[in-house]
């Protein structure tokens, strides 16, 4: 993926804020953009949302269909996440197979879901060793503005939560809910010049040092964590960005209340 | 292998080590002969070899930066280091691991010195055991070493774990795979992380406890790394010791200087006020 170039002058201005504890969209370090999140958006999916954060914009789909198990959990539905940073959302975005930022965001997605046991797996079984549901989960980023890991979490497990399985359609049943116990929220904070800013704007990603995501529960345990970036960050900004981010999952985890 | 019923008896875990012990880990420096530097890491059963290219051109061009370095790393897990064969070739995981073990060597290399050029790192995993990630970047780390890379330190790398709700440091297979929590993390010497995933499940409490536990690691495999660089250009650092000895009364000498010469600014501004 190509890098986008950015104004010298630009990039001095946002770390000059920086320094005098301001960021160039008005929000406090601890501040994260506005949400909007819409469920049931695609009608042919089983599951879909889209999320707003901040000018960042992306839709999730999710397609159910019966298929076989792997061999080292027969009984286990499949969960199989892919991300698609598709050209129109951002220049330096390209066609072509999934880049390693677009296999990344993926992965941590798949892994906050899958770590908190948030989906009950074991309910996804249609025959044992034969039959089980596979959860094919497709982020679509349609609009780059900075932090897609927070907003492609919040997508998958909105659209995750908006799930029927079509059992009649298959004929193994009755349609039922996607079985979820969990809500895990990932949050994102970024080191610039020694500070640490949450929910980074696409400019403030890009002059950012290191990333870290943390992905949260609802009893405030942590079910995956990824550091990302060519930067540093000590021990005692580790803990202070786990602090952040499970207080700020608490205050996402009521917009699901409200869905 | 099942689940075991227990992992941890009596503060002793299945392969015999406690809580926090480390796997036995074996580095030999220089072991290739085409590459600019290389390295063969043993930790545990975990068998790695890294090998570093440049800097050198980079091909395609487009992908060289007007200025700096532009860092590679490729992560490779051979079909046969596993037990059910791999199929060969970059897989999602591969991907991943290469990129975060990229982002965790990267900060230590001074890129800026070598605009325009590719600095290559290629990790090639002859047997997987847990923890390939770990051993992978603690080889790499080495063979920049060995290519006489410019750096700001090495970087060193170990995983902690939870198994019966207990942290434990550097997971071996089966509390990998029937284990509560992962954690890799890659340091400086100075204990600045650069490398951190996890997944799991970890109560903040635990994660404090989990760095902790991961920098007293990461120590006592940076002391190995350096061991085995030493080890290796015993000789070379014999054969200078007088140039190096020099080296040092220089490098001395000039503080002093610096530092008088601040002294004496101090004084022109004196005079000046007078």
């Amino acid at each position: 993926m190509s890098e986008e170039v950015m104004n010298e002058l630009k990039k001095d201005h946002l770390y000059s804020l920086i320094l005098k504890n301001q960021r160039a969209d008005g929000r406090g370090f601890e501040e994260g953009r506005d949400i909007v999140i819409k469920t049931d958006i695609i009608e042919k999916a089983e599951g879909s949302a889209s999320v707003k954060l901040g000018d960042t914009y992306l839709v999730v789909g999710i397609k159910i269909q019966p298929g076989t198990p792997f061999p080292d959990a027969p009984d286990k539905g499949v969960i199989i996440t892919n991300v698609e940073l598709i050209p129109m959302a951002s220049p330096s975005f390209e066609t072509g197979p999934p880049g390693e930022n677009a296999v990344e965001l993926a992965r941590v997605v798949d892994r906050g879901i899958r770590e908190s046991h948030s989906i009950d797996l074991k309910q996804l079984c249609i025959v044992p060793g034969e039959s089980v549901w596979l959860i094919f989960i497709d982020i679509h980023v349609i609009d780059d503005g900075g932090n897609l890991m927070d907003a492609a979490c919040l997508g998958a497990i909105a659209a995750l939560l908006d799930v029927t399985v079509p059992a009649k359609r298959y004929d193994v049943g009755e349609d039922f809910k996607l079985p979820i116990r969990d809500i895990p929220i990932a949050v994102t904070a970024v080191e610039i010049d020694g500070s640490i800013v949450i929910d980074p704007s696409t400019d403030e990603g890009r002059i950012a040092g290191a990333k870290l995501t943390v992905t949260s529960n609802i009893d405030g345990s942590i079910s995956a964590m990824q550091k990302s970036g060519v930067g540093f960050f000590t021990p005692e900004q580790i803990n202070y960005i786990v602090d952040v981010a499970i207080k700020r999952s608490e205050e996402l985890r009521e917009k699901f209340l409200e869905l | 292998m099942d689940k075991p019923e227990k992992f941890i008896t009596d503060g002793i875990r299945l392969d015999g080590r406690k809580p926090d012990e480390l796997r036995p880990m074996k580095i030999e420096v220089g072991v290739l002969n085409r590459a600019d530097g290389s390295c063969y890491l043993e930790f545990g059963k975990n068998k790695v070899l890294a090998a570093v290219y440049g800097p050198r051109e980079v091909h395609p061009r487009h992908m060289q930066k007007p200025t700096t370095a532009v860092v590679r790393f490729r992560y490779n897990m051979a079909s046969f280091s596993v037990e059910e064969r791999k199929r060969p070739g970059p897989d999602r995981r591969s991907v991943e691991v290469s990129k975060v073990s990229r982002e965790a060597v990267e900060p230590m290399i001074f890129t800026e010195y070598f605009p325009k050029s590719a600095i290559d790192i290629f990790v090639e995993v002859l047997q997987a055991d847990a923890g390939t990630r770990t051993a992978g970047i603690n080889a790499a780390s080495v063979a920049l070493a060995d290519a006489s890379i410019p750096m700001r330190g090495l970087i060193s790398s170990c995983a902690v774990g939870k198994v019966d709700g207990e942290l434990v440091l550097d997971l071996m297979k089966d509390e990998d795979n029937y284990g509560e929590a992962d954690m890799p993390v890659a340091m400086t010497p100075d204990g600045e992380i650069t490398l951190l995933q996890m997944d799991g499940n970890l109560t903040k409490e635990e994660l404090k406890k989990a760095l902790e536990m991961a920098t007293e690691g990461c120590k006592q495999i940076y002391k190995l790394q350096r061991d085995a660089l030493i080890e290796r250009y015993k000789k070379d650092i014999e054969e200078h010791k007088e140039e190096v000895e020099l080296a040092e009364v220089v490098a001395e000498s000039e503080e002093t200087i610096i530092e008088s010469t601040t002294d004496d600014t101090d004084e022109v501004g004196g005079l000046h006020n007078e």
